[in-house]
């Protein structure tokens, strides 16, 4: 069984019991266990089900790597799937259970695909699920998306908060172990700017569990000093709980820091996610311990060697009483070693190497635990928990020489470097045959924006596995980024010590000759259960791309993204290929690292914050009055006010009615008011607009459209001359910054010796829009200016007083009626809305909103971008011919108008459709026409563009394009409606309200 | 005639640093040739400082002027006091081809202040905050979060940020956020 | 995530704080002009692995467009320079010809 040592442990505070429960359980650990070493230590090695055969899973690694010790952590809007115990910090109150198995951890159904494993080989996905058809909808889709996913989806918000932090730096020193504790020593030496970030809660890394000495210290000692050290300099940062996830172009790093993980609902930021850029990039992220492939390797208490170890020295938690050590290299004999000091029985070391003289073997021997040379398993016994081990020679083919009964089984195939964050940019990786991995090609790293490598690998993950190398290499990678920015480092330097270790052997399949029944029990990928006999099938079949192997057989595309299987698999595929491992390659490193949650890259973006709202600085009286908004662009706009009894519908009829009637009063504030000032303004105007601007007199407005290079309608508005040389533009509520920004590019980019600048001054105005047959009474109820039909007629502005607030007043109108839209400071406007209200009162105002407007524009057949317009229509289709200039040589869209296809006479063209019933036409409704096309489909021939209930004609009306359209009046087109049945429409005139604009023109 | 009110009406947030919305500020929009001496003469006659250089304001008393881009200031000053620095800075300017516009309502100004408010709006914007990067009299031109926005230092450990008034509610939501107790980094 | 320099204003800006404008010194053809000019000008994009020349706004910063030459498939930035250019800075060019000389220029 595993238990809790009575003595030891580096990183727990026996002082400080905390309570947790595991599906259920109640049980107590310390504080400074992670989730793993606190299951061990109450005897809960197996923890989770595997994803396909739903095989008893048990804890294998003590970090990062873990592939099957997944839990679903807390509770309610603190829920999270699939938290990886071996990093998770216990803490008071940790509640969790496992996942992946129905209806219990201990007895679970699926696992009966366990027993058709036969039936479930690589590729089972790909080959099954054909046939019949009709399977797959009732019969495989639900069965696969029962079985589908691990851990289960939140259900409720979450209830923590995420920030980002934006930091910059010169190298950023990813691993805080003693190697990149070295470069980050050697590196800020120079004066640099350093940042070091660790993803543990601890400094120094493995080196303590390794005994490894360093300047003739214990390394927890040196840890201690390096990080004093470091803390006292005013130049470098120090980050724990912070996990390098990715590395990205130009000196770009994500980070994800675990701020409140082990406090929950401390009021602190959950994660906090830095976006650092960095100048230089130094990885020193150790090294991973690889599993070795025998059968049963997957049962738990089958753990890597120095996960073992850890588990004994830094939590005092001993994974197992017998513990039969597997290897092909040194490092191993450490946990041998490590278990005979603190008193557990270790049976055997069975090293599959012909010969084992080393240091360590030759201390272990000394301590007088049996080491046998040249062995390996050839099968682990046990289901739910290793019993035992049977051992066989390497060379042969698994006849069993003898059976040892044990509890725990340490397995160690060597280490590979952390590579990833040195591959996420395009770094290269070399072959290392002598330690059988890949580790990076310093002669080929990612580039920066300078075209000079930025990242730079130190200590084990650079491939320099050993205490003095990792060092010493630390040393060189933080010099190295320092002399690459310029600087010099200083080079003294600590010296590390440890046993010599001898060489490896790459050991990939053990035994060597082991039978397909042994192979289809050797677990490459222990979560998406993916075993060496696939990885060989998926090559017999013709896979061998390993990118394609990887999705075909999903090794490595579990949870763990391979950290653990990679490099075996990628051996046993060259094996299967007959091809050397270099030339098979690795499948492609992306970040994150270890995934970050979705929170925390959303970061500070939810709830009211998740995006801007933009508000008018008429908002809040809106919100008071009843308002349903629409957003249009990041505004909110009044869609309608509706009094109490009163539907959407009826309330917005009502304000087309009462504005039609009495007078109405619209929040116009957003829209886009663009000053263009210049002795060239004219004449830029004029290659802006379709029209001809420069003509206008000072005082006056004229309606323009914009049109882009391709000669489709992108705006419209009316401009205002506001004196010889400026201009003010008005655009769409959307269009303002659009149109801003399209200015300046031609000002900037095209036109840059025209003299002219321009402003946007939406924001600096609200907008007030007075309109109705009583409008005129109402402003002149408030007093101050002349705003009569002689003073002020229609299509002019004027400057002046209105009841005591300084204003601009334009006559124009979208509605057809006497209007007035009024421009006064936004600082006063909500000042000036108030004034209007309480002077219109007498008057029958009331305030509408925007749909009253888009009911009454298209009443008058007038146009709105975004409705009539899609970015393929030309003003011309749009019957806008009369505000296009023939005479002017050249302007924005033009030549693109001049394209054949622009001119052919088929073009569907904007005209109003009256239904014969009455009716209003669906929206988004199309015109079919006699026949099919070459698809069978019917023949179209239009569509609607705007359709509303008239409150005024009381029916239907709307506007739309149809083919030939305005040579057509009089006939009727038809529009099926969803669900059957169609509506047919005549064709006529789209102004379908006071044609001749009698009720403006007064 | 009513007062003018800015977009939050002075609203303030007491977090580890304090963040304030200051009430309406005088702000013009200047845009012209910046090495024009009449132009220069014009600056200094209204405002009373020289044009600031590349990324820089200049202040004097209550009046500041900030260099935008290479064509455009942002003068700032009393709000009472714009519409007579306009008149006066226009009559100043004569014939040169520019363009000078009262822009006060159309902006929110923020105050955030603390020895922690670096890190504050090091949360919000991809801007280098370090005391030993960006000193007083700098001005940057960037975003906050989704919006854009100027901030400088306008006292010891105080910035000051400008937005657009429409977003001012959002830029308080997130200054919130960045400044709520419990979010402390310690960076710099 | 690229880091230009913008060259009006001299701050190094993430790619967050600009937009693209996509390529650069394209030469206009509005009224009149011929269909193969007018394709030229909107649709033929020469979209190159290797040197390219590209339009980017400081639009979060101080709102001037800016031109840029950079590696499409390194990402190495050979200079920026300003909008008002009718084709590259001799010595952007030459220093483009040093670190690519197999680079055929940027018409």
């Amino acid at each position: 069984m595993s238990t809790r040592l009575s003595k030891g442990g580096r990183l727990i505070d026996r002082a400080s019991a905390q309570e947790f429960s595991f599906n259920g359980k109640r049980l107590r650990g310390f504080k400074g266990d992670t989730l793993a070493a606190a299951l061990l230590a109450n005897d809960q090695v197996m923890v989770g089900r595997s994803f396909k055969y739903h095989r008893p899973r048990g804890i294998v690694a003590s970090g990062a790597e873990e592939p099957n010790a997944l839990v679903n952590l807390g509770k309610g809007g603190r829920f999270e799937p699939n938290q990886r115990t071996t990093t998770t910090e216990l803490f008071d109150g940790a509640s969790f259970t496992s996942q992946n198995h129905w209806p219990s951890l201990e007895f679970d159904i699926g696992v009966l695909n366990n027993y058709a494993a036969r039936m479930l080989p690589g590729g089972f996905y790909y080959k099954t699920f054909m046939y019949p058809r009709a399977a797959w909808k009732h019969l495989f889709e639900p069965i696969v998306r029962q079985s589908a996913g691990l851990g289960q989806v939140p259900k409720d918000p979450d209830a923590d908060r995420y920030e980002y932090v934006y930091a910059f730096t010169d190298i950023l020193i990813v691993g805080g172990g003693i190697a990149g504790l070295q470069a980050a020593l050697t590196a800020a030496s120079s004066g640099a700017r350093v940042m070091l970030i660790e993803q543990t809660p601890h400094w120094g890394g493995r080196a303590p569990v390794d005994g490894v000495s360093i300047d003739g210290k214990p390394a927890a000692e040196w840890i201690k000093i390096a990080v004093e050290a470091l803390e006292n300099m005013g130049n470098v940062t120090l980050r724990l709980r912070c996990m390098g996830a990715g590395v990205y172009d130009h000196g770009y790093v994500l980070a994800d820091e675990k701020v409140a993980d082990h406090t929950p609902g401390d009021g602190r930021p959950k994660h906090r996610l830095w976006r650092i850029r960095a100048a230089r990039v130094v990885t020193t992220t150790g090294a991973i311990e690889r599993p070795l492939s025998f059968a049963g390797n997957d049962i738990p208490g089958v753990m890597l060697a120095a996960a073992v170890r850890d588990y004994v020295v830094n939590y005092a938690v001993s994974p197992g009483d017998r513990t039969v050590v597997v290897t092909n290299n040194d490092d191993a004999y450490r946990t041998a070693i490590a278990l005979v000091e603190v008193g557990l029985s270790v049976p055997l070391v069975i090293d599959a190497r012909p010969t084992a003289t080393g240091a360590l073997p030759e201390k272990a021997r000394a301590m007088g635990i049996r080491v046998e040379t040249g062995r390996a398993i050839a099968k682990v016994k046990g289901s739910r928990r290793v019993t035992g081990v049977a051992i066989c020679q390497q060379a042969g083919e698994g006849t069993v020489i003898e059976e040892i009964s044990c509890d725990t089984v340490a397995m160690s195939g060597g280490w590979s470097p952390v590579v990833h964050l040195w591959s996420h940019c395009g770094g290269k990786l070399i072959w290392d045959a002598a330690q059988a991995h890949f580790r990076p090609d310093a002669t080929r790293p990612p580039t920066g924006a300078d075209g000079q490598g930025f990242v730079i690998a130190g200590g084990a993950a650079n491939g320099a596995l050993q205490a003095e190398a990792t060092l010493f290499d630390a040393a060189n990678a933080g010099k190295n980024a320092a002399q690459g920015l310029g600087r010099t480092a200083k080079s003294d330097l600590s010296t590390a010590s440890a046993e010599a270790e001898q060489p490896m052997a790459p050991i990939w399949v053990m035994p060597q000759g082991a039978s397909v029944q042994l192979r289809s029990k050797m677990w490459l990928d222990f979560q998406n259960d993916v075993k060496v006999s696939d990885v060989q099938l998926a090559a017999r079949e013709g896979y061998t791309s390993v990118e394609h192997t990887k999705r075909y057989t999903t090794l490595g595309m579990a949870t763990d993204q391979g950290k653990l299987s990679n490099i075996n698999g990628l051996a046993v595929l060259a094996d299967a290929l007959n091809a050397e491992i270099p030339q098979v390659g690795t499948t492609t490193f992306r970040p994150p690292y270890t995934p970050v949650t979705l929170g925390a890259l959303a970061g500070e973006a939810r709830g009211e914050i998740f995006q801007p709202l933009r508000r008018t600085p008429i908002h809040e009286w809106h919100e008071a009055n009843r308002v349903e908004w629409e957003p249009v662009g990041l505004w909110r706009r009044p869609y309608t006010f509706k009094r109490s009894g009163e539907t959407t519908e009826q309330a917005v009829h009502r304000e087309v009615v009462n504005t039609r009637t009495n007078v109405g009063l619209l929040d116009a504030s957003t829209l886009g008011k663009l000053l263009v000032k210049g002795p060239d303004a004219g004449k830029f105007l004029d290659m802006l607009y379709t029209g001809v601007m420069s003509t206008l007199p000072v005082g006056k407005c004229r309606y323009g459209l914009m049109c882009n290079e391709n000669g489709f309608l992108s705006d419209d508005g009316v401009v205002a001359r506001i004196s010889e040389d400026s201009w003010l533009c008005h655009t769409t509520s959307g269009g303002a910054d659009r149109i801003h920004a399209w200015m300046e590019d031609w000002l900037q980019c095209e036109w840059w010796d025209w003299k002219v600048y321009t402003a946007n001054l939406t924001e600096q105005y609200a907008q007030v829009a007075v309109v109705g047959p009583n409008a005129r009474k109402v402003l002149e109820k408030l007093g101050g200016m002349d705003v009569s039909k002689e003073t002020l007629p229609f299509m002019q502005w004027a400057d002046g007083i209105l009841g005591g607030f300084p204003v601009r007043v334009y006559r124009i109108s979208f509605s057809g009626e006497l209007s007035y839209e009024i421009a006064v400071p936004a600082g006063l406007g909500r000042a000036f809305w108030d004034a209007c209200i309480a002077a219109g009162a007498e008057f029958g105002m009331m305030p509408y909103g925007t749909e009253a407007l888009h009911i009454m524009r298209a009443e008058k057949g007038f146009i709105m971008i975004g409705d009539e317009t899609d970015g393929t229509i030309i003003p011309q289709d749009l019957g806008l011919g009369w505000a296009i200039s023939k005479k002017k040589a050249d302007f924005l869209g033009k030549r693109g108008q001049e394209r054949v296809h622009m001119t052919d006479p088929e073009r569907w063209k904007l005209v109003g459709l009256e239904t014969l019933d009455g009716s209003v036409i669906p929206d988004g409704a199309i015109a079919v026409a006699p026949g099919v096309n070459a698809n069978g489909q019917r023949n179209t021939e239009g569509r609607v563009t705007s359709t509303y209930y008239s409150p005024t004609l009381k029916r239907g009306i709307a506007m739309g394009l149809v083919r030939r359209g305005p040579e057509r009046m009089g006939e009727t087109v038809e529009f099926p409606k969803i669900g059957g049945g169609s509506v047919t429409a005549r064709i006529v005139d789209a102004v379908f309200f006071d044609k001749d604009g009698e009720k403006a023109n007064v | 005639m009513s007062e003018a009110i800015s977009a939050l009406g002075g609203a303030r947030f007491e977090g580890y640093v304090t963040v304030e919305e200051v009430g309406p500020v005088g702000m013009i929009t200047l845009r012209g040739a910046l090495g024009s001496p009449t132009l220069a003469k014009a600056v200094e006659s209204v405002m009373g400082v020289e044009v600031p250089a590349s990324r820089r304001i200049e202040t004097a008393g209550t009046k500041s002027v900030a260099w935008m881009s290479p064509d455009e200031l942002l003068l700032v000053l009393p709000y009472a006091e714009v519409t007579a620095t306009q008149a006066a800075l226009t009559a100043a300017l004569g014939k040169d081809h520019a363009l000078a516009v009262d822009v006060s309502d159309a902006r929110a100004v923020f105050r955030i202040k603390g020895d922690k408010a670096r890190e504050v709006l090091a949360k919000l914007c991809p801007v280098d905050l370090s005391p030993a990067v960006f000193h007083a009299g700098e001005v940057r031109r960037t975003r906050a979060a989704q919006v854009a926005a100027a901030l400088w230092l306008s006292g010891g450990d105080e910035f000051t940020l400008v937005c657009f008034r429409s977003v001012a509610g959002y830029v308080m939501g997130l200054l919130r956020a960045s400044a709520a107790p419990g979010g402390e980094v310690g960076l710099f | 995530m690229l880091t230009l320099e913008c060259p009006y204003c001299g701050v190094k800006a993430e790619e967050t704080e600009l937009s693209p404008g996509y390529e650069a010194h394209l030469k206009r053809f509005g009224a009149g002009s011929s269909d193969d000019d007018y394709e030229a000008y909107m649709f033929a994009r020469k979209n190159p692995k290797g040197v390219h020349f590209e339009r980017w706004r400081h639009v979060y910063g101080c709102g001037k467009w800016f031109l840029a030459a950079r590696d499409t498939a390194t990402l190495e930035v050979f200079g920026t320079y300003p909008a008002q250019s009718k084709a590259p800075p001799e010595d952007l060019i030459a220093r483009i010809k040093a670190k690519r000389p197999e680079w055929e220029g940027y018409k």
